[in-house]
């Protein structure tokens, strides 16, 4: 589905017969304005990324961190010298690492329901799963604390991983189902006929080949859940993660610090999404060795 | 246990954790929020269940400046977000070739840093004496004392940056899925570019113009943070209201009120939309049932 190798046939086409060139006429203008175009919004989605990248070597005057003034390596040699900030940090990796366990497994036991079997309601289980993703967080944030209060529940850590799991789920439900959709059964029904149970099948044939699927939606809670702040602050109660802190810091002094640990998130996330993907990719590669089934 | 039924209580009992998760700590939450909703009281003197509609009613009165601003603030970024994502999602599927991946990692990441230091970083750059309002001045674009942090441009200018990522991947997704043979049949046809364009290769991605609409425009209504760090109480929307008037007012009733008439306006939008769209599009279910 290569661009190019979609357009190159039609050119030698064009060159025999000499039929259609009048898609070219004008065309270099349009492609020269079409690529700037999308460099100049490549631009500015990383614009604030450098931005953050650069004012992590700051060495601020005052409160806020907005404005550059030297050059400096404090921050970095000393990313947790801000109080409170190494604790938050390490509460919100904390309950993201639990929250993506929990809606992980939940979630892909559902996608399994939904793929693999015919059962009566499946509609209104679908729309069931959506609508959370069409609920503002904020009402998703300020439901969960209205009934949280009205049983007395005492909000901190125990009750932000609920609601982590809660607004993981749809998301790794959707993703897991979009990878087992173009699953091959006949893969399961020869392990059963060779034998294995259902539990062997699933263990040893069905998990691994999902696998791939499952680690996206992992991936996914992960940042979602390390990155939340509106529905982490309803049901927070006195516990603080790294977003609520960062709130809190936004209306009294932005610390250079903020900067490095956002930096150190960033790289992190990019290296384990690129290693994710190169596994994905060699795996691929491997894959395409045995005959490929026709694709639809 | 006979295999037959082991075969049809099985789905069920997959189901069961995760929707037993949604239905306790979403559904039932909902439910006390319209039981809030409809209590009447102080919060010195306690709330009492009191079937109080007028809750709705004063909210909508006193509101309805903050909930219209948000409707048209959410709908002016995913304007913006469609400007900018479509030729871009374009780019990168019919031109991107091999850097393909790499622009779409470009994309996503500004997912991978943390939301409010996005938006901090925003105010870095739009603040008084930044770069850019000094350009802008040099050059007499923006007035001696003019300002671009704290109007309605940087409240829906972080909007529009932070929710873009849910606008282009679905972009992308409908624009790559073009069966390039198509396009091919319509330059063979004397097809103009424009013509080709406005005739198969935009009606073949409005699934993703439709979903990625609504994935903008939805959290960028209930949205509460822009609004707060870019903007003033001029520019607060009605996430800025539920929010103060959970937290730090304590008014739940208001609160919650708020929050079911927002719900309530959302889901009325998706299904509009999805009778539009058709639901597979939006639910994702495409390919399913098998």
């Amino acid at each position: 589905m290569e661009a190019g190798a979609a357009t190159a046939p039609t050119a030698a086409r064009t060159q025999e017969t000499g039929r259609p060139r009048n898609r070219r006429r004008g065309g270099k203008l349009l492609d020269w304005g079409l690529n700037v175009y999308a460099l100049l919004a490549l631009l500015y989605l990383l614009v604030p990324i450098a931005v953050i990248l650069v004012f992590s070597f700051n060495n601020p005057v005052g409160r806020f961190n907005f404005i550059w003034q030297e050059f400096s390596l404090d921050a970095w040699t000393d990313p947790f010298g801000v109080p409170g900030i190494g604790d938050a940090l390490l509460t919100s990796v904390e309950i993201a690492a639990l929250s993506t366990i929990g809606a992980t497994a939940l979630g892909t036991l559902t996608a399994l329901a939904l793929v693999r079997y015919e059962f009566k309601g499946r509609a209104p289980v679908n729309f069931f799963i959506f609508v959370p993703l069409a609920t503002p967080e904020v009402v998703l944030g300020a439901a969960l604390l209205s009934m949280f209060l009205n049983f007395l529940v005492a909000t901190g850590f125990g009750t932000i991983l609920i609601a982590h799991i809660m607004f993981n789920l749809s998301f790794v439900i959707i993703t897991v189902r979009s990878r087992l959709i173009g699953f091959d059964r006949s893969l399961e029904e020869a392990a059963q006929d060779l034998g294995a149970t259902a539990w062997q099948t699933f263990r040893l044939v069905t998990l691994p080949l999902i696998m791939p699927g499952v680690i996206s939606a992992a991936l996914l809670a992960f940042a979602l859940s390390i990155d939340d702040f509106v529905i982490t602050n309803f049901n927070a109660g006195s516990t603080i993660t790294f977003p609520l802190f960062i709130w809190g810091a936004a209306r009294v002094a932005v610390p250079p610090q903020i900067y490095v640990i956002a930096s150190m998130i960033f790289l992190i996330t990019l290296a384990l999404m690129l290693l994710t993907v190169w596994q994905q990719r060699r795996a691929e590669k491997m894959a395409s060795v045995r005959p490929e089934p026709e694709e639809e | 246990m006979s295999a037959r039924i082991r075969k049809a209580g099985l789905p069920y009992l997959l189901l069961l954790p995760g929707l037993g998760w949604l239905a306790v700590f979403f559904l039932i939450p909902l439910g006390y929020t319209a039981f809030e909703s409809l209590k009447a009281g102080t919060l010195d003197t306690g709330f009492i269940f009191d079937w109080q509609f007028s809750n709705y009613t004063d909210a909508i009165s006193d509101y309805n400046e903050q909930f219209l601003r948000s409707f048209e603030y959410a709908a002016l970024a995913t304007i913006a977000g469609l400007l900018i994502g479509y030729p871009l999602a374009y780019f990168i599927a019919f031109r991107g070739g091999k850097w393909r991946n790499a622009m779409l990692l470009a994309v996503i990441a500004p997912f991978f840093v943390t939301y409010l230091i996005r938006t901090l970083s925003w105010e870095t750059i739009l603040s008084d004496s930044g770069f850019v309002v000094d350009t802008l001045k040099s050059v007499g674009i923006l007035g001696e004392d003019g300002r671009l942090l704290d109007t309605t441009f940087s409240v829906i200018a972080g909007i529009t940056y932070n929710f873009l990522p849910f606008m282009i991947l679905p972009l992308y997704a409908s624009l790559e899925r073009v069966d390039h043979r198509l396009l091919e049949a319509g330059y063979d046809l004397y097809g103009r570019r424009r013509d080709v364009f406005l005739r198969v290769t935009l009606p073949l991605s409005m699934p993703g113009v439709v979903a990625g609409s609504l994935l903008m425009f939805i959290p960028a209504a209930g949205d509460f943070i822009n609004a707060e760090l870019l903007g003033t109480p001029n520019q607060y929307m009605i996430g800025n209201v539920i929010q103060s008037r959970y937290l730090e007012i304590g008014d739940y009733p208001t609160a919650a009120a708020l929050s079911f008439i927002l719900m309530a306006v959302m889901l009325a939008i998706v299904l509009i939309w999805a009778r539009i769209a058709g639901t597979e599009a939006l639910l994702g279910t495409e390919g399913e049932a098998r």
